[in-house]
């Protein structure tokens, strides 16, 4: 049994000689003892002096010890001293007041010492034990208004990271929670170098913190990759296997991601465990769903990781909205949930496309009977071309020492024609010439379009006529998926020839394919209409180069570019 | 009611606890004691006296009095019921009782001196 340690005791009593009495008892046990006479003197002498414990009589003159039991408590505030009540009162009635005033226990008269002894202890644990719930709690506070604080922090970082992008762009809608982050909701969008746009809305497991912090490298890899020119299947590549490394087993992210060409007015869509997206088509009116036809990121290996994509075509006006399952998932009081077919009658019943996200809004505030806090919604449109991208991006390096008087060929055969995208890195090392910086998207583009050409119509034989349509720009993309896991021989070749000219420099680009060839003269002639899906490619390079020409029957391309030095 | 007037055990836990002090204690409760008969004496009021007997009750049950002890309890409890002649009576008697044992104090407060 641990010794007791000695405490301050006052007691308040008014007969002199039980008071006499009392104190000895208790300063014989070892504690430091003050008198009061009656209540009064019982409060004042607790104010100045703050003793651990009280030991109160009853019935005194001037103010009775329930009083000053009512104002010792009261004065105490948070502590707990105890009190215990000296009394000869017999009465349960008596009894019950004691309690009531705020007493904690009682001691009948005739004062036993043992009896004393063990309540004064019970009462000392008690009082030990609500000094350390304060001073827990007070702990626990501090602790948590320091997470806050540290996620206030991570917001600040984060918000940086993710307002790298172009969602204020002219063609994007959007609606984000303020708290989306902490909800696990990501929305990026980001230009690439040929002018199209990638947009991703995702959706991460958990909440809070660890839902956040795996955003922000699957934000740098979206910015990264996008910014170079890399495809929608590299970048999921890369993400999937980002996440599926540094996250948790239990951790994932669903997301659909969108690759809109105003170029060649279609959209490359990628829905991983997210829901259904639409496609509106503004002439018909039909809204086309977009599925999730796999696992969301970081779940799958890099072997097993599935970066299919499907394209669909596209008419100027047309939108390509997408919702995180806030909204599906909104419950009314009855635990009903909102649902896909309420959603649709959304759909159906909205008449301006501009006010689709306030008529959804009001849907959702209907049925639930108030706003969530924890729904995106992004919508992208596209617009008639000429769109001005971001700001150039910067370069660290003087350019004292760029190769300027080089040239390079390579060639991609079968193999690295299924899963290789030569292009980010093509243009990577084109832009080690600074004279050709400011042409950066011109260049993608051009060497996208001639790549391209010569990969889909050269190497894997596709008639872009199929484009013509809806359902046959499906299957132009289905044969080309089969055709390109088939494909064992063929090549693409690329050659690079820098030289300086004048004040300034020229590029020369020339893509080679194996394929059949066309007829350069006959598609030469056509006039370029800008309805249909296809053939825009050749006047693209016509415009954005010079000196485009095509020889070997059509089999291979050249074109050039031309920059001066800036004095 | 008791024919112990005064409990030795008491007498002797007391001495125990006190050391010293016990005189102080002895003198102190008979001088307590002898306001308290005043107050007695002096009350008016059914309340007063129930007061007064409660709190006179308390220190002669510390002192080991039990009989006077339990006389203060009658007149506690039952002050608001009995008549005026009643009240009397008993308050003579608890007078009575007090010089009973008064002198066992005294004779304590004695042989503290000499041990």
């Amino acid at each position: 049994m641990q010794a007791q340690e000695p405490l301050t005791i006052l007691i308040a009593e008014d007969s002199a000689a039980d008071r006499l009495l009392l104190s000895t008892i208790v300063r014989r046990q070892g504690h430091r003892v003050l008198t009061a006479a009656n209540g009064a003197e019982a409060v004042e002498t607790f104010k100045e002096q703050q003793p651990d414990l009280v030991l109160m009589d009853a019935l005194m003159p001037v103010m009775d010890g329930f009083e000053a039991a009512r104002q010792i408590k009261a004065l105490a505030g948070e502590a707990l001293v105890p009190i215990i009540f000296l009394t000869s009162l017999t009465e349960s009635e008596a009894l019950a007041r004691c309690l009531e005033a705020g007493g904690d226990d009682f001691l009948a008269k005739p004062y036993n010492q043992v009896i004393l002894a063990a309540k004064i202890k019970a009462m000392d644990r008690l009082r030990r034990l609500q000094a350390t719930v304060l001073q827990q709690r007070d702990l626990i506070a501090r602790h948590h208004d320091y997470l806050l604080n540290e996620q206030r922090v991570a917001k600040a970082v984060f918000d940086k990271v993710a307002h790298s992008g172009c969602l204020s762009a002219p063609n994007i809608r959007y609606l984000q929670s303020p708290y989306a982050l902490f909800n696990g909701d990501l929305l990026l969008a980001a230009y690439t170098p040929a002018g199209d746009m990638h947009v991703m809305l995702g959706d991460f497991t958990g909440h809070g913190l660890p839902a956040a912090v795996g955003a922000m490298p699957l934000a740098e890899v979206f910015y990264g990759m996008t910014a170079k020119g890399y495809g929608l299947a590299e970048t999921l590549r890369e993400m999937n296997a980002k996440l599926k490394r540094i996250l948790p087993v239990d951790m994932f992210c669903c997301a659909t991601l969108l690759s809109l060409s105003f170029q060649s007015r279609s959209v490359e869509v990628w829905n991983g465990g997210m829901p259904d997206g639409y496609l509106h088509r503004m002439a018909s009116g039909e809204r086309v769903p977009l599925p999730a036809r796999h696992l969301p990121l970081g779940i799958l290996s890099a072997q097993a990781f599935d970066d299919r994509t499907d394209v669909y075509p596209m008419a100027v006006d047309d939108r390509v909205f997408l919702l995180s399952d806030g909204v599906i998932d909104t419950c009314d009081a009855n635990d009903q949930l909102f649902g896909v077919e309420r959603l649709q009658q959304v759909f159906a019943a909205n008449r301006e496309p501009d006010r689709l996200f306030e008529d959804i809004e009001q849907a959702l505030r209907d049925f639930r009977g108030q706003a969530r806090d924890d729904v995106s919604m992004v919508e992208v449109s596209l617009l008639e071309s000429a769109q001005t991208h971001g700001a150039a991006p910067v370069y660290s390096d003087s350019g004292q020492s760029c190769p300027l008087d080089w040239s390079a060929s390579f060639e991609f055969r079968g193999a690295s024609l299924r899963r290789f995208n030569p292009l980010p890195f093509l243009l990577q090392l084109l832009l080690e010439v600074h004279g050709l910086r400011a042409q950066s998207g011109a260049l993608y583009s051009v060497l996208a379009e001639l790549y391209s050409n010569g990969l889909e119509h050269g190497v894997l034989g596709l008639d872009s006529s199929l484009k013509r349509d809806a359902a046959g720009f499906a299957r132009y993309y289905e044969m080309r998926a089969a055709r390109l896991e088939a494909l064992q021989d063929g090549f693409v070749r690329v050659h690079l020839q820098v030289q300086p000219q004048g004040g300034g420099g020229r590029l020369v680009i020339r893509v080679e394919d194996s394929g059949k060839g066309f007829d350069v003269a006959r598609v030469m002639e056509r006039p370029v209409d800008n309805a249909r899906l296809s053939g825009r490619g050749i006047g693209l390079v016509r415009q954005l180069g010079r000196n485009a020409s095509w020889s070997d029957q059509g089999r291979s391309a050249s074109v050039e570019f031309f920059w001066e030095i800036e004095a | 009611m008791t024919d112990t007037h005064v409990d030795r055990e008491v007498l002797d836990t007391l001495r125990e606890v006190m050391e010293d002090g016990y005189t102080e204690l002895l003198e102190t409760f008979l001088a307590d004691s002898q306001s308290r008969l005043h107050e007695l004496q002096d009350s008016t009021s059914a309340k007063a006296l129930s007061d007064v007997a409660h709190s006179f009750k308390g220190s002669a049950s510390n002192m080991g009095a039990v009989r006077l002890a339990e006389l203060c309890q009658d007149l506690e409890s039952n002050a608001k019921n009995k008549s005026p002649e009643a009240l009397a009576q008993l308050v003579a008697d608890i007078h009575s009782e007090f010089a009973e044992v008064r002198p066992v104090y005294e004779s304590e407060k004695h042989h503290a001196h000499i041990h």
